[in-house]
């Protein structure tokens, strides 16, 4: 069996607040390999935004160890974490989270900035995913001119402009009506049919549903790990 | 490109420096009030420090000028004793122990060091010419003066070499006096009654205008000896001497000294200042009022950094979610700490800049009110003004720096 992208074993993540204390993940055993598809699903509170987030190296478990790419990234450095995160994981956010003063492209480039990319390769692969999102007359648009659908599709750009093996998406389409949200979701895995490894967090059924794995969290615990049947059987 | 977690452990780059600031100056435009606000406090601050130090530096070459103008190599015998050897400007009004006198004047030139000596007896009298009648400073002194106080004539000529004891009625008036005095009317050859007696005018000064010490302007100048029968009086009010040159200073102000002691029954009882030491005083005490002035100005420096301080951490604040998502989008708290810094260190140079304009605009509009007032702020006052400026910005700026570096990713991305 070729290694797991993702390989998290006994992960506990425990919350607290004043004198109580919450158990968001309890004793997490999860394997993804790469260029899945897998959505994360579950009642509110259930623990999905923790898990991605702990997935995304935006967190750390408080026991447990998480291996990507067959590296133990939980005794990285807080740089050496950001690193990672730069060249291997892409972020999607509820709310897209784009910098309001500056343009659907300078947002779209903010990821190549931070990892010093020079300003002609810049250019260069923005122009590219411009045309590639369909955003190429929205260049110069900032984030408060564009519709939700465009800004999400700025994010998915910036998301993968480093050309992550993982993209993280955290109800992508929480803040679209539903036909905006579909589109969304079609470019998501339409990366994912180039090879990116997909891991959705959603509520909605239908597009849970899509996915070729779903796993469905409880209570900080992972009450259910399905595949769909096509891909079993693949 | 990395293609693996441990690639990009090792390889992922560190942000251009050019990119840093085009981020910091986007942020820094993006809320243009506080932006204004904070560069406007620091250069307030800035232009503080320059035209404080400029009024300060200009009073103290004020000063320096206008002794200059008095005359150079001046070695200025006063009566009375001063406990410090030093200049005091109470002496010009202590009382007398033992007077100076002409012939302690004339005395002064032998000494070998001496140039030239001018006795100075000064009193206020009236002076009078075809019914218009003006209060006067009345100068009694010998050719000389001329010379040892560097004045100039214009018109006409001054009094004449002669017996000191005796003086022809013959008076030098100065500028103002003779338009007051006389208009358009020819002021030489007239005949006018100073007190009670006549001389006949033989030469007018040129004009000086306002000046530290005496205005010549207002100045009659008289022999010393009828001055001194005019005021009822055989003291003199100053022996003005003049140093053979620059260097002789010292030796003339020992032998002056000797002199007098020697004729006053062997009694240090005058007071010889020269014009170096004076100088040096009010270099010294107007330095350091330059200096107080720019440190006062300095505070107002360190009440726009804590400004600063207060308006960054107000910026991370409301910019939380943004340093959430650089860090999502893997900044390192170090790039993060840069790109804050970087902003406040912006802000800083621009106020400073601009603070330095507008003291310098200042300074300017103070030489144009008051052509007289050389008031430049000295080089040093305006590099300490702006390394200030700029060290208080980047220092205030540590702290908001780094609370936004230490923000957790995750709480930061759930603020809205
Ligand atoms: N920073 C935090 N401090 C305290 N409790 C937290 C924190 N983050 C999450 N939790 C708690 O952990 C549990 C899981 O939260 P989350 O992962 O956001 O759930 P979900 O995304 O499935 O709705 C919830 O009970 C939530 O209140
Ligand atoms: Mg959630």
């Amino acid at each position: 069996m070729a290694t797991a992208l993702i390989e998290l074993v006994g992960i506990e993540r425990t919350f607290h607040r004043g004198d109580s204390e919450v158990h968001a993940l309890r004793h997490l055993n999860v394997r993804i390999a790469a260029g899945e598809y897998v959505a994360v699903m579950g009642p509110s509170g259930s623990g999905k935004s923790t898990l991605l987030n702990l997935l995304g190296l935006l967190d750390r478990p408080d026991a447990g160890s998480y291996h990507l790419e067959g590296r133990d990234v939980t005794t990285l450095s807080a740089d050496q974490q950001a690193h990672v995160r730069s060249a291997r994981i892409g972020f999607v956010f509820q709310s897209f989270h784009l910098v309001p003063r500056l343009t659907a492209a300078e947002n779209i480039a903010l990821p190549m900035v931070l990892a010093g990319v020079a300003p002609a390769e810049r250019a260069l692969r923005v122009a590219r995913a411009l045309r590639d999102y369909g955003l190429e007359n929205r260049a110069d648009h900032r984030p408060e001119q564009l519709s939700g659908g465009q800004r999400q599709r700025v994010a998915i750009a910036r998301a993968t402009i480093m050309r992550p093996a993982l993209i993280l998406a955290d109800e992508p389409t929480g803040n679209l009506d539903r036909a905006t949200g579909e589109d969304v979701i079609r470019l998501l895995e339409e990366l994912n049919r180039g090879g990116v490894t997909l891991i959705v967090v959603t509520h909605d059924g239908g597009l849970g549903a899509r996915a070729h794995r779903q796993l469905l969290m409880e209570d900080g615990a992972l009450h259910d790990d399905r595949w769909r049947r096509a891909e079993l059987s693949a | 490109m990395s293609l693996s977690v441990s690639g990009a452990v090792r390889a992922v780059g560190r942000v251009r420096n050019a990119d840093l600031i085009r981020f910091a100056r986007a942020a820094a435009s993006g809320n243009r009030l506080r932006t204004s606000l904070l560069v406007l406090a620091m250069a307030i601050g800035v232009a503080a420090v320059v035209v404080l130090t400029a009024l300060g530096d200009g009073a103290r070459r004020y000063v320096l000028n206008e002794f200059s103008s008095i005359g150079s190599n001046l070695v200025i015998v006063l009566p009375g004793r001063s406990q410090t050897g030093g200049f005091n400007p109470g002496n010009a009004i202590t009382s007398t122990p033992r007077d100076l006198t002409i012939d302690d004047a004339q005395a002064l030139l032998r000494a070998s060091a001496v140039h030239r000596v001018a006795p100075l007896a000064v009193g206020t009298s009236e002076i009078s010419f075809g019914g218009k009648l003006r209060e006067v400073i009345v100068a009694g002194t010998t050719a000389d003066f001329l010379e040892v106080r560097r004045l100039s004539l214009a018109q006409g000529r001054f009094l004449p070499a002669g017996d000191w004891r005796r003086g022809a009625s013959e008076a030098v008036i100065g500028a103002k006096v003779r338009d007051e005095m006389f208009g358009r009317e020819e002021a030489l050859g007239q005949l006018v009654r100073i007190g009670d007696r006549r001389f006949r005018i033989v030469g007018v000064l040129a004009a000086t205008g306002q000046g530290l010490g005496m205005n010549t302007d207002e100045l009659v100048v008289v022999p010393v000896s009828l001055a001194q029968a005019m005021f009822n009086s055989n003291t003199l009010f100053r022996i003005l001497v003049e140093a053979s040159n620059r260097e002789a200073i010292e030796a003339a102000k020992t032998q002056v000294g000797e002199i007098v002691r020697l004729r006053h029954e062997g009694e240090q009882d005058v007071t010889i200042i020269t014009q170096d030491a004076v100088l040096a005083t009010f270099d010294r005490l107007l330095g350091a009022l330059t200096l107080a002035v720019a440190g006062i100005a300095a505070i107002s420096l360190g009440v726009a950094g804590i400004l600063v301080m207060n308006v960054m951490l107000v910026s991370v604040t409301q910019r939380t979610a943004e340093i959430g998502l650089l860090k999502a989008l893997g900044a390192t708290g170090g790039t993060i700490r840069n790109a804050f810094l970087t902003e406040a260190a912006m802000l800083s140079i621009a106020g400073a800049l601009l603070g330095f304009v507008l003291g310098q605009a200042g300074a300017a509009i103070i030489r144009q009110l008051y052509p007289a007032f050389p008031a430049f702020p000295p080089d040093w006052a305006v590099l300490a003004g702006l390394a200030t400026a700029l060290a208080t910005g980047i220092v205030f700026g540590v702290l908001p720096a780094r609370r936004a570096a230490r923000l957790d990713a995750v709480q930061a991305l759930a603020k809205r």
